[in-house]
């Protein structure tokens, strides 16, 4: 006979739920909704916001060209022109720096040293994006305009019309996209660190038993076993760069006009456009020809950061909640 | 004898070259870092005073005429900034700090759920979007919205503080979710073979244990939410007073450094130097803090 009393439920393992339990379940899987609801919610209301623009205009006015809304000009191709435009720029110089700095701090490091310089490399990313567009306009235009925009301009550039002048105040394509490789940097050097360093030791030691240089060890075992990896790096800086707004929106010049010929003329972004015409907007039209736009920015750094975390899948990296 | 091959001393000095060419990439990365900080210290220390802090906006009034060659009498100060940066990024982690905490805690002692997997997709979605887009989500939903009045809602300080409060949300459920899985299950299994019901023991036994390491969650979380810009230049629209009053305009200290950077008065470029100071020092001290207690507890 089973004893009676608190033991008495020990025959059968019925689990016990405890009063209270329930509604910690619902409470805390009603705030893990909300969460997912906030991506919902954004979806939800750029797609209405911008139903008037996709009923008028429909996808083709993203390569339409002439942004003059005074005069019903929706052609944001000088936008979209730019925004790619700083984003490669960016890449191109942020890419292979990032990587290079990632394989310096994974592989090559002394140990001493290593956290510092990693946690100095990241702070680069923690600088607010107003500071770096402040700095950019009072000390990197210049500083870009008298070394390089100008002496760039006026040797080969008379012959090349990407690379002619004139330069005015400096603010142009080409220095948005140094800002923003300097602001991507850390993305990319971060990531590659974190995913070379999860290389398994015995594709060095085979390449150092065969008797490699350290550098032919890293370009031929490492890089290639981490290189998934180290894509997503660089498509996770690619997506910071095509959504950052302040530091292109003080720099880039904002000519909205048309398609810059050159790439040291002021241009303008898809994000500063934005930001800068959406609370002046001229009508509902104007509104929501932006907010297309912006629904467009989100698909496309949506479907980068969707395919970016694919590759970086595995990668141990720890609490790292605030970095991208 | 082994002798070596005869192109060794090639890939040696090839070596050599790409090795010292990934420390050159490390030094290139820490030159704008040494430069940025070091301009705002410099520029930003000059602009410190205490009419910086204690003042708000003032119209540049060129002292002598206009034609003494523009020298701004009193540029005035931006207290509005800082008020308005405490107000609204306060507000912000107020509504983000309690839902991420939340909604980690579901997916830390529920896991293997497929709604787990969903949240984690969103918050990665949500932390790596343009943060203009919570701007314009906010700006169409908030202040575009008509009121029971029939006038729209129109900019305000709360306004801003929902914008930041969804881009830190992100931060806060994963960091919080990566501490909260950090402590052992066999914590949580002596409070329940005490008869403890698991509500009771997450608030009292887990959450403590954590809480550290959810405290430099909330950190980052704050020194993100108050360098953002773009969010703010579509909900706060900004304000030249002092002002407490949160469904109104307000001012935060990156609008301020915006609006100061582009105006034509050298005076109200110090103002910008300045309140970029003031993030940055934010923004920094807050990591050292998190990196500082990061370490302890990595030491323990």
């Amino acid at each position: 006979m089973a004893p009676a009393g608190r033991l008495g439920n020990l025959q059968g393992l019925r689990r016990r739920i405890q009063h209270g339990d329930g509604i910690f379940w619902l409470v805390t899987l009603g705030f893990a909704l909300l969460v997912i609801s906030l991506v919902g919610i954004i979806g939800i209301v750029m797609w209405n916001g911008s139903a008037d623009a996709r009923a008028q205009f429909g996808l083709s006015f993203l390569w339409t060209d002439g942004w003059d809304p005074v005069n019903g000009e929706y052609g944001a191709l000088p936008a979209i022109y730019g925004t790619l435009l700083t984003s490669a720029i960016a890449l191109l110089l942020a890419g292979p720096l990032g990587v290079f700095i990632g394989v310096f701090l994974s592989e090559l490091c002394p140990m001493r040293l290593r956290s510092s310089l990693s946690f100095l490399v990241e702070l680069l990313a923690a600088i607010p994006s107003v500071v770096y567009g402040m700095w950019g306009v009072f000390v990197l235009v210049p500083f870009f305009r008298t070394y390089i925009a100008r002496p760039i301009t006026s040797t080969i550039g008379k012959e090349i019309p990407f690379l002619s002048g004139p330069v005015g105040s400096g603010r142009s394509l080409a220095v948005a996209g140094v800002i923003l490789a300097i602001m991507i940097l850390p993305t990319i050097a971060s990531i590659t660190r974190d995913v070379l360093a999860v290389v398994p030791n015995h594709q060095r030691e085979a390449m150092l038993a065969v008797g490699a240089t350290r550098w032919e060890m890293i370009r031929r075992s490492v890089l290639p076993y981490a290189q998934a990896g180290i894509i997503g790096g660089m498509m996770l800086g690619l997506g910071r760069a095509l959504g950052e707004t302040m530091a292109a929106l003080m720099i880039v010049g904002s000519y909205k006009d048309s398609v810059p010929q050159s790439v040291f003329s002021p241009g303008i972004t898809a994000a500063a456009l934005v930001a800068s015409e959406l609370p002046n907007a001229n009508d509902f039209l104007h509104e929501s020809t932006l907010i297309l736009i912006a629904l467009v920015l989100f698909g496309i750094t949506f479907l980068l950061n969707g395919a970016a975390r694919l590759l970086v899948w595995r990668t141990a990296r720890g609490p790292a909640g605030a970095r991208a | 004898m082994i002798s070596p091959a005869p192109n060794y001393r090639r890939r040696r000095m090839f070596d050599r070259v790409m090795r010292s060419m990934t420390v050159a990439a490390t030094i290139a990365a820490l030159v704008p870092l040494v430069l940025i900080i070091g301009y705002v210290l410099v520029r930003g220390l000059g602009a410190w005073s205490v009419d910086f802090f204690t003042q708000s906006y003032q119209p540049p009034v060129v002292s002598g005429g206009l034609s003494s060659g523009g020298e701004v009498a009193n540029a005035g100060g931006v207290l509005n900034g800082i008020i308005g940066t405490i107000l609204i990024v306060g507000t912000a982690m107020l509504i983000a700090t309690p839902i991420g905490i939340l909604a980690a805690i579901f997916l830390a002692e529920y896991p293997g759920n497929s709604v787990a997997t969903v949240v984690r997709f969103c918050t990665d979605v949500l932390s790596g979007a343009p943060s203009i887009i919570v701007g314009v989500v906010v700006y169409y939903e908030i202040v575009r919205r008509i009121g029971a009045d029939g006038k729209p809602l129109g900019f305000s300080g709360l306004a801003g503080s929902i914008a930041l409060a969804i881009l830190i949300i992100p931060i806060i459920t994963r960091t919080t979710e990566e501490m909260l899985k950090l402590v052992p299950n066999t914590t949580r299994e002596a409070a329940m073979a005490l008869g403890a019901p698991k509500w009771w023991l997450t608030f009292t036994v887990v959450l403590p244990t954590a809480l550290s390491g959810i405290a430099t969650g909330v950190l980052l979380a704050f020194a993100r939410a108050a360098g953002e810009t773009a969010p703010l230049l579509l909900t706060i629209l900004g304000n030249n007073q002092v002002s407490f009053n949160m469904l109104e305009p307000m001012a935060a200290l990156p609008l301020l450094t915006y609006k100061y950077t582009d105006t034509p008065f050298p005076a109200q470029n110090e103002l910008a130097w300045g309140t970029a100071l003031l993030l940055t020092v934010l923004v920094l001290t807050m990591n050292l803090l998190v990196r500082w207690a990061t370490s302890k507890r990595a030491g323990r």
